[in-house]
């Protein structure tokens, strides 16, 4: 694995970063409040102040369908979409008629360009899974994205295996014999992590320093790596247009969604919350969790944090193993 | 308005980057942030959340909304440290129109 | 620099699968997707070989799955590069989605389709039921009797593909097992020669400009998506004549002429055989060996199947004595009237509003067999059907009852 002192090479603050064209353009017709062009924003400003021209593959999904629309491009760089579940495989084709065609000299030298696979978790952790997985194994030099708003929104909130416990989706939804979905979530990263690839991260764009710093490495780094982004939905979680980045937020104060990396296979938890809130705080701003709030549902509740509160200690433990290692 | 099968290009690649901008997604809004410049301390909070490219920023300045394109989800104003924007009904402006 | 291996027209002992892998070093694509599959995956064996000895400059990519195999070539391909690849049976129905988004996107992807039957019951040798079951998907499709065809078919489908008119893809379909691992003659091309006749791919709209972005792979929604469509119908249209012209120069230049279809003793024929694949050279031998007893039987190969070349079948058909047909299907229609061979050909009798007595028969799935007696059974039918009796429509060979 190639080392790359990441940390020599320093983002402009917030302020400088104005000064770059905007590369995702608007007119896209994502929901308003989506957090998944806030994602690809805030990735578009690393880049672009790296001096790195992205190159996208999109799968299917609300991103891709949403600033597409012939003969609309939101997209101000080179993009492809191909189908739901090849991404990754879509992504590991360019990439190697990059490799192809610089060998031959068919290509200026003079460029910065980084290729970029984005799915929603329909597209990442379940159908796209296979070509995500091979192109990792594969060690193609590229960065797969996932913003993650736990369920098929662009169908119309259907339940992925990134849905959260008990959340309403409408292929699981709540009835006098169902609690929403009846499994935890994936962990996603965890899985990439598995593959021994040079970089993983969880984060979300409410911490966007935090993310952009990931998104620097992931940039700076040779090979694959995989970041999962919490990407707020609105329409599908029932939760205020305006109160996004807040959601975004208190899932990461509470620990519901842990910000941490990890490098050459060393885990590193990048945001310890002071005092983590409890996940009611995440929960109530949120429809597809209202029927928690019911009486008579304090457990269920309490399942859920014992659940977060699970995987805190878990990645904890995985942090202080790696330092151990 | 799209041509006929013989004058596009195949495949439907798009050959205008960025041509989305021409579709003004602006009519969704019922809501409109309202910036008010003496307030505003340019920290960009705005600008780093914005998910519809929408905050207008010169020289390292704030300087307005895109309002072709802002679809008045309000995050901007509900994000802002300083009050410097604010959510008004969108009917108030279009009667002005 | 790769090495010149071959620096004059040479003659070898090659199975199908090696003339295939041959080609595609000498074509040297600049992306190899492909995932390994029975009876294909001895080709990538080999042209992994090549790989592994310098051989081509190929990006080959292992991937792990014929879905992603697709998805690979369809980004490559995007992104400028020639990209190959190559499956068989239910590798290709693994495809199937991308397929037409090669197709659609106007990528000209080449592969070597394998021909194997589809499951169920799992069945690993020679059909054509993938292919055919592909026909639809927008792609060039033509078909290899024996190895050495393989081989200029594959090296003609890359000049095809990537002619500015066409910008399709293109699969090159040979029999499982009976052509991709029987040992045939077969007349190899000298590198720099093949090198020259494919020329320089010239990508349009790549991927990796990105001082021109472009948007590849958009949503076209009621209001352009049927326009797309319509430029593709016009684009196999242009192949019909690109694929004709790509044969002529390949004529001009190593001297072996390809049509969309051969014909074999039609000329003076009474009766017409219509057929895809390896089974035609059974069949030429089975002409011959009835010729001497008198009986007039010429057959027709289709090398093109998609597009179709009706024109060509109903001349060659109106320039015979024809008096009825026998159509050999690799592949079943169920619910339809007969095979997808047999269905074509009626459409080129109504195209021409000349009709002639035909019957369909069903061979070889699965790999069965096809010899000598069963071509001359199916011969024997025919003689019967112009001779005013009644044949059923659709007729098995070698199926036990």
């Amino acid at each position: 694995m190639a080392e790359v002192k990441t940390a020599e090479i320093k983002l402009p603050p917030l302020k400088k970063l104005t000064n770059y064209p905007e590369k995702l353009a608007p007119g896209h017709r994502l929901c308003a409040g989506c957090g998944a062009s806030i994602i690809i924003r805030q990735m578009y400003m690393v880049a672009n102040a790296l001096g790195y021209e992205l190159i996208w593959a999109n799968a299917t999904g609300c991103v891709e369908v949403c600033t597409s629309i012939y003969p609309y491009t939101s997209w101000k760089s080179p993009w492809i979409h191909s189908a739901f579940e090849n991404a990754a495989a879509t992504i590991a084709g360019v990439e190697a008629a990059y490799k192809a065609l610089k060998r031959k000299g068919k290509l200026p030298t003079d460029k910065k360009v980084k290729f970029v696979a984005l799915g929603g978790d329909g597209g990442t952790y379940d159908i796209g899974f296979q070509s995500l997985s091979g192109a990792l194994e594969r060690g193609h030099d590229f960065i797969y994205v996932c913003y993650d708003n736990e369920a098929y929104m662009n169908t119309g909130i259907q339940r992925s295996s990134a849905t959260p416990k008990y959340a309403n989706t409408t292929t699981q939804p709540v009835g006098s014999e169902s609690l929403g979905k009846p499994q935890h979530k994936k962990w996603m990263p965890e899985v990439a992590a598995a593959h021994g690839i040079p970089y993983v991260a969880q984060a979300a764009p409410s911490h966007w320093k935090d993310f952009m710093e990931k998104f620097k490495k992931a940039l700076l780094t040779e090979g694959p790596s995989f970041i999962n982004v919490f990407s707020v939905c609105p329409r599908g979680w029932r939760s205020k247009e305006e109160e996004g980045i807040l959601v975004t937020k208190l899932a990461v104060e509470t620990n519901y969604w842990p910000l941490f990396e990890v490098e050459n296979g060393k885990w590193r938890i990048t945001y310890r919350p002071k005092n983590p809130k409890p996940i009611e705080e995440f929960l109530k701003l949120q429809g597809r969790f209202k029927h928690l709030f019911k009486p008579g549902m304090e457990s269920k509740i309490k399942e859920l944090q014992d659940e977060v509160n699970r995987r805190w200690e878990w990645l904890n433990k995985l942090e202080q193993l790696s330092r151990e290692v | 308005m799209i041509k006929g099968w013989k004058d596009l290009p195949i495949g439907a690649v798009i050959l205008e980057p960025g041509s989305s901008e021409k579709y003004h997604t602006g009519e969704w809004r019922a809501w409109r942030p309202v910036f008010e410049e003496s307030k505003c301390v340019n920290c960009m909070i705005c600008w780093v959340f914005c998910p519809d490219s929408c905050i207008l920023v010169k020289e390292e300045k704030m300087v307005g909304i895109d309002y072709d394109h802002c679809k008045g989800c309000g995050i901007c104003a509900h994000e802002c440290p300083t009050g410097a924007l604010e959510m008004k009904p969108e009917y108030l402006f279009r009667e002005e129109d | 620099m790769r090495p010149e291996v071959i620096k004059e027209v040479t003659y070898v002992p090659y199975s199908g699968n090696m003339a295939a892998a041959e080609a595609m070093r000498q074509i040297n694509p600049d992306v190899v997707a492909a995932y390994p599959i029975t009876p294909q995956t001895e080709l990538m064996q080999f042209f992994a070989d090549f790989v592994a000895n310098g051989l081509v400059d190929t990006e080959y990519i292992p991937v792990e799955s014929e879905h992603s195999a697709m998805s690979a070539c369809v980004g490559a391909a995007a992104a400028g590069a020639r990209a190959m690849t190559a499956t068989a049976g239910p590798g290709l129905a693994y495809m199937w989605e991308v397929l037409g988004i090669a197709s659609g996107m106007r990528l000209p992807v080449v592969m070597t389709v394998v021909n194997r039957a589809l499951s169920a019951p799992i069945n690993i040798h020679g059909d054509q039921s993938d292919m055919m079951g592909a026909r639809d998907q927008g792609w060039i499709m033509l078909f290899s009797e024996n190895a050495e065809e393989q081989y200029d078919n594959l090296i003609q489908a890359i000049k095809i593909a990537e002619d500015e008119r066409t910008r399709l893809p293109v699969m090159v379909g040979m029999d499982g097992f009976v052509v991709s691992h029987a040992i045939d003659r077969v007349r190899l091309l000298p590198d720099r020669a093949v090198e020259e006749f494919v020329g320089e791919n010239k990508p349009m709209y790549s991927l990796l400009d990105v001082d021109n972005p472009v948007t590849h792979g958009a949503v076209a929604m009621t209001d352009s998506y049927m326009e797309f469509k319509r430029q593709q119908r016009e684009a196999m249209l242009h192949a019909y004549k690109v694929i004709r012209e790509v044969g002529e120069a390949f004529a001009d230049v190593f001297g072996k002429k390809y049509e969309h279809i051969e014909t074999y003793k039609t000329d003076d024929a009474d009766y017409i055989l219509i057929i895809i694949g390896s089974t035609a050279g059974t069949a030429k031998a089975v002409i011959d060996k009835v010729r001497e007893k008198g009986v007039k039987v010429g057959l027709i190969k289709i090398r093109t199947f998609r597009p179709f070349p009706y024109y060509d079948v109903m001349d060659a058909i109106a320039a015979s004595n024809c008096k009825a047909i026998g159509v050999f299907d690799r592949a079943e229609t169920f619910g339809g009237a007969a095979g997808p061979l047999f269905g074509e050909v009626a459409t080129a009798m109504f195209l021409r509003n000349k009709h002639y007595p035909m019957i369909d028969f069903i061979y070889g799935l699965g790999g069965r067999d096809t010899n000598v007696n069963h071509i001359e059974e199916a011969i024997d039918k025919v003689m019967k059907l112009a001779a005013g009796e009644e044949i059923p429509l659709v007729n098995y060979l070698n199926l036990r009852e």
